[in-house]
């Protein structure tokens, strides 16, 4: 007899197979022809437009959208891709309700602004699933960069400087590229290997070598890189995890976000992804979210998100909280886990109520747990790494670190927010420096 | 509560809404359709000389023009007069009016241009128990390749000559359909006045090509690779009906002459312009044909909620009521000033009357950082391009500077009292008012 959603334990098999193609399906499947008319008929077409303004990496939204509305969504999607080459994702992924549509001019007057992701995401998959790729090489000038990561950082600044003419030798850890958006990210937001076929669209611009399972530190050390190439560029994104500090951490099911995620999305079958029947969730970001819904999805019982200040300081957008809640995952605020119980494996995890101070208040409760995931922040990882600024790489401007010839960008640079879209930006950005720098 | 009774040269039907004659007045299934909807008349589609029956393109008929979400803003058609035999047109008729006798029922015809035609038609209609005809001297394609519909229209001696024909031939109402097409519409108008006919009606549709097929490289609606001007009509041509309309009712050789207003009425709003207009009762079409039958249940209920409102009690009490005030620009007040005004509350910010203004206007919006637009009266000219393009309701509009105040702009003090172009100084032929 199959695991079932009451099977105690960290168990696989808990649902029907077709449960799983339902759960995980697409979040906000494409919009089709009429509706994407419709939704670019909604754009006012607004003078030094607040959206573009809004949008980390300042696309020109107006004008993509008046493109998709004359019926030409390639063109759309190459006014987005100018700016943001992974545009895919980012139509996907971005929280658009505190960026571009949080600033449409449409929110301020009837609170529905214009789908803004949503078009983006009609005009580059359109042009995506034509296979096209609208850009070309400059010619080769002979200079080549090394960049560490393939997250959006390490992308967005490799398609650029490969625009440029120069050759790039594209380094990552993992067993492919993508980061975050391969490995990170709720599944139901980016279906069909897309972070994947994003990643062979992109590559299409040419001079561009991918070596997959180079480890910074251990397989290629950024000394060697410095000399070996004409600039470095750091998109190393947060390797490490954040520990909750408790005693008995290392108790069986108490486990890393960030890893649960990654394996889930790499299943070849959702089915045999093991889950607790009892799931907590600690933190307040989308990472935290993204689990607990995900582990919801799985088939869990009870998923709980607990966070220790209120909804308000939650770093997951107000539209991801209420995805959770719809999706049946109960989101505590205002408490601490200060103990982990249980013989061996966990069964269950104590909480204290917490000020919005973070002062204790003396009142505890406990929650069956099976399962407990670990949400509550990512650390830069690595030695011989350019000056830190806080816990992370100190950058000026477009990203130039304490190391000549070493740029940095993404979630391993100080500053801005760790969105994929931010990062994009960052590495779209360094690169335009390293490409100044280097014409030199 | 208000009548919605209307009484149009002669005659009666429940209220002042009529189909016009088209594809939706074909045949008895679709008007005895339109009579239970509540239409209060219905202009059958038009008949022509007995014989072998009209025959149209077997491809598509109709062009349109869309604005968002696909609404339909304007309709083009190249579809003829009846195409089914003139004895069945006349019997259903008959039907018809004998099951709906206080609905008006009109007959439109097409003959060619002699007189004997005209007889012969007016004596087979007369059987029918019909309250009125319509000349169509509008229909502006196929047709008028035959030397009918709008190429009798474009020639006011045979509007005349036919208008008098049929008042010879028959003592049911005669009202004469005007096309659009051509320079001035009060000479036709005038040609049908004399001629004797009891009201015009206007417009009939407008040559148009609704679009071209950028693959093929014809003109929309495309028969085999080929199109065809059609006649254009729908939201779109009302500003032009209106103003054809506005020029008969305050022309005065042309005084007391009914006239049924068509063009581009949709909702019970647009009826009411035609009527203020000088309009004693309009035809619909293409809304019809756009949302059905049923859209009069909401012209009967916003006109009677309009008119009980203003304390009118009949559709008389609105007719013409706007044509006093429209004037000839040279009659327009110089001394009226008014400057835009933005309501910071309501705007979005969304920069369009900036840009409006900044790139095709008077650069009298200014922006700051924060996306505050405000307006310069030293420089606003009170064109009211900005209130048009603004996309809330009420957010700009036009405040009126009072007299004894300075115009930033000119410098100069607003005067009190009324002053023309004829009496301006710049004005070459300029009389002083004395």
């Amino acid at each position: 007899m199959p695991d079932n959603q009451l099977t105690p334990g960290i168990a696989p098999d808990r649902l029907d197979a077709s449960d799983y193609a339902e759960n995980f399906a697409d979040l906000h499947p494409r919009l089709d022809a009429h509706e994407a008319l419709v939704a670019a008929d909604r754009c006012y077409f607004c003078h030094d437009a607040p959206c573009i303004t809004a949008c980390p990496t300042d696309i020109d939204i107006p004008l993509f959208i008046r493109q998709i509305a004359t019926g030409t969504p390639q063109a759309a999607a190459e006014t987005i891709l100018t700016q943001n080459i992974l545009g895919g994702m980012c139509a996907r992924v971005c929280p658009t309700e505190t960026l571009c549509e949080e600033a449409c001019v449409r929110e301020a007057a009837e609170g529905k602004p214009v789908l803004i992701g949503q078009l983006q995401r009609y005009a580059t998959d359109t042009l995506m699933e034509a296979n096209v790729h609208p850009f070309q090489r400059a010619p080769a000038t002979g200079k080549s960069v090394a960049i560490v990561g393939a997250g959006p950082a390490g992308l967005a600044c490799a398609h650029r400087l490969a625009m440029h003419g120069h050759d790039v030798t594209l380094y990552d850890a993992r067993s492919k590229a993508g980061g975050l958006n391969e490995f990170g990210i709720a599944a139901y937001k980016t279906v069909d290997q897309f972070a994947e076929r994003e990643v062979d669209w992109l590559l299409q611009i040419g001079g561009i070598t991918v070596k997959t399972g180079q480890k910074l530190g251990a397989d290629i050390m950024l000394n060697q890189l410095r000399t070996e190439f004409d600039a470095v560029f750091l998109g190393i994104g947060l390797g490490g995890v954040n520990a909750l500090g408790l005693d008995h951490e290392n108790k069986t099911g108490v486990e890393d976000a960030v890893g649960f995620i990654a394996d889930l999305r790499q299943a070849q079958d959702l089915a045999k992804v093991p889950v607790g029947r009892d799931v907590v969730v600690i933190g307040g970001g989308m990472t935290a979210i993204d689990a607990a819904v995900q582990a919801k999805l799985l088939g869990a019982l009870n998923v709980t998100l607990v966070y220790r200040r209120g909804r308000d300081r939650m770093n997951a957008s107000r539209f991801e909280q209420d995805l959770a809640a719809s999706k049946g995952v109960r989101i505590i605020t205002n408490a601490s886990p200060v103990a982990l119980h249980g013989n061996g494996s966990v069964r269950e995890i104590e909480f204290e109520y917490t000020k919005d101070d973070l002062s204790p208040t003396g009142q505890t409760f406990r929650l069956a747990a099976d399962q407990v995931f670990k949400a509550i922040g990512q650390t830069l990882a690595g030695e011989g790494l350019p000056d830190l600024e806080g816990r992370k790489i100190a950058v000026t401007g477009p990203g130039r670190t304490s190391v000549p010839g070493v740029w940095a960008g993404g979630d391993c640079a100080a500053g801005g927010d760790d969105l994929t879209v931010t990062a994009v930006a960052e590495g779209r950005e360094a690169a335009e420096d390293i490409n100044r720098s280097l014409a030199v | 509560m208000a009548s919605l009774a209307s009484n149009f040269a002669g005659i009666s039907s429940p209220n002042p809404f009529w189909l016009a004659s088209a594809p939706p007045t074909d045949k008895e299934y679709n008007v005895r359709r339109a009579f239970e909807a509540g239409w209060g008349g219905v202009v059958w589609k038009t008949l022509g000389e007995d014989g072998p029956p009209i025959v149209n393109v077997n491809g598509p008929r109709y062009g349109a023009i869309w604005g968002a979400d696909r609404r339909l803003l304007g309709l083009n058609n190249i579809e003829l007069i009846t195409d089914r035999p003139l004895q069945v047109n006349l019997d259903e008729m008959a039907r018809v009016k004998k099951d709906y006798p206080d609905r008006a029922l009109i007959a439109s015809l097409m003959v060619p241009v002699d007189e004997d035609s005209w007889k012969i038609i007016l004596d087979r209609v007369l059987e029918t128990g019909c309250d009125g005809v319509e000349l169509n001297f509008g229909c502006p394609h196929g047709m008028s390749e035959r030397g009918m519909g709008s190429a009798v229209g474009q020639v006011p001696d045979y509007v005349q000559q036919v208008t008098e024909w049929c008042k010879k031939h028959s003592d049911l109402p005669v009202i004469v359909k005007l096309t659009p097409n051509i320079t001035d519409i009060r000479k036709p108008a005038q040609a049908a006045h004399d001629g004797g006919a009891d009201a015009v009606s206007l417009i009939n549709t407008i040559n148009s090509i609704t679009s071209v097929n950028l693959d093929s490289f014809a003109p929309e609606p495309t028969i085999d690779g080929k199109g065809a001007h059609g006649g254009y009509c729908g939201p779109a041509v009302k500003p032009i009906a209106l103003n054809m309309v506005a020029e008969i009712a305050r022309s005065p050789s042309l005084s007391g002459l009914p006239i049924s207003g068509i063009g581009g009425i949709t909702t019970w709003r647009d009826a009411a312009e035609f009527l203020a207009l000088g309009a004693g009762n309009v035809q619909v079409c293409t809304a019809a044909m756009t949302y059905g039958f049923k859209i009069v249940q909401e012209m009967i209920s916003g006109l009677s909620q309009y008119m009980d409102e203003k304390g009118f009690r009949s559709v008389d009490e609105i007719v013409g009521r706007a044509v006093p005030n429209c004037s000839d620009w040279q009659h327009l007040n110089l001394n009226y000033v008014t400057k835009a005004r933005i309501n910071q509350d309501l705007c979005i910010k969304c920069g369009r009357c900036y840009a409006a203004c900044e790139d095709t206007s008077h650069q009298a919006i200014s922006m700051t950082p924060d996306r505050v637009f405000d307006v310069i009266d030293a420089e606003c000219v009170a064109c009211n391009l900005c209130v048009n393009v603004c996309p809330v309701e009420s957010c700009i509009t036009m405040e009126e500077l009072q007299p004894g105040t300075v115009d930033e702009r000119t410098g100069k003090v607003v005067e009190k009292d009324y002053a023309n172009w004829t009496t301006h100084p710049n004005n070459p032929g300029s009389c002083a008012a004395e």
